[in-house]
């Protein structure tokens, strides 16, 4: 009886270890960050891509409006991809689009704006990449759905058309 | 007297030293504490990713600024959310994972103490 108390408090004490691990590999262990709570936009100084000056955020992005704000690079493939989304919602009535030119070389981005046509109404450009961490971006191509100067929707990657649809809901 | 004004000179240059040294280091403090999160286990201290290389400027721009270890994780935490921390804070999702070796110490302590120190005595 002696030895018995023990071994049966060690046994129950490893079960429950063994049961809480056992449901925690269960658990999907895919991270996916929460891409729909309204979070308050950053402000932050941003530069011009065409001009030497600098400009606040927040004095792009007016209230009682709809902004896409869409970080983009020329070297990004997959903007590439998104760009007849982004030129189509550019076309309806009452959203803005705003480009953050992401890490890019200035005339390489001009030229891929000449070659696929301009959406942005005002583009900004983050050569160091620290404009679009203060957004709380992951990397390009990535767009952020702004109204009343609030983050509403984070999309992370490419445009599609079944977000397309969802944004034109948003919006109207 | 000569060398004594050596030492000094040696002395001021190596406090320099020190002033610098102390930025850095709570700079790789914290970027170590960062998961780099479009990488697969790496810090974002470690990781070279566009993501990491950025985020690694705002954090000495931040310090520069002058906002101190906690302020800067609590910024992060707002934008990306408390995974891009490696320390887990305590609340009663993770006060197993804390308590739990603790608990086992305790445990294997007392097991040491019954079978040894009772038994010799």
């Amino acid at each position: 009886m002696k030895i018995r108390i023990p071994f049966l408090f060690l046994t129950i004490f490893f079960l429950a270890i063994f049961l809480v691990f056992y449901k925690g590999l269960q658990n999907s262990n895919i991270y996916v960050p929460n891409n729909n709570i309204e979070k308050e936009l950053p402000n932050f100084q941003a530069q011009l891509f065409d001009k030497d000056s600098e400009i606040l955020l927040k004095d792009i992005l007016k209230k009682d409006k709809f902004y896409l704000i869409n970080i983009w690079a020329s070297w990004c493939v997959p903007c590439r991809e998104e760009h007849s989304f982004l030129i189509r919602l550019s076309n309806q009535k009452n959203i803005e689009i705003v480009g953050l030119n992401y890490k890019d070389n200035r005339q390489n981005a001009k030229n891929f704006l000449k070659e696929l046509d301009n959406p942005y109404q005002i583009i900004i450009s983050d050569k160091d990449g620290t404009n679009s961490i203060e957004l709380g971006a992951y990397g390009v191509p990535e767009s952020f759905l702004i109204y009343n100067q609030k983050i509403i929707k984070k999309i992370i990657g490419p445009l599609n058309n079944k977000l397309f649809i969802e944004i034109k809901k948003i919006i109207k | 007297m000569k060398y004594f004004r050596y030492v000094i000179v040696v002395l001021f240059l190596l406090n320099f030293n020190f002033a610098n040294a102390k930025v850095d280091d709570l700079e790789t403090k914290i970027t170590k504490n960062l998961r780099c999160l479009i990488c697969q286990g790496q810090s974002v201290y470690d990781s070279d990713s566009d993501f990491a290389v950025s985020l690694k400027l705002l954090v000495s721009k931040k310090l520069e600024e002058g906002k101190n270890e906690k302020q800067i994780y609590d910024y992060l935490k707002d934008k990306y959310g408390e995974w891009i921390l490696y320390d887990p804070k305590f609340d009663k999702s993770t006060y197993f994972l804390w308590l739990l070796p603790i608990l086992l110490f305790i445990t294997g302590g007392a097991i040491i103490f019954r079978l040894f120190i009772i038994k010799k005595k």
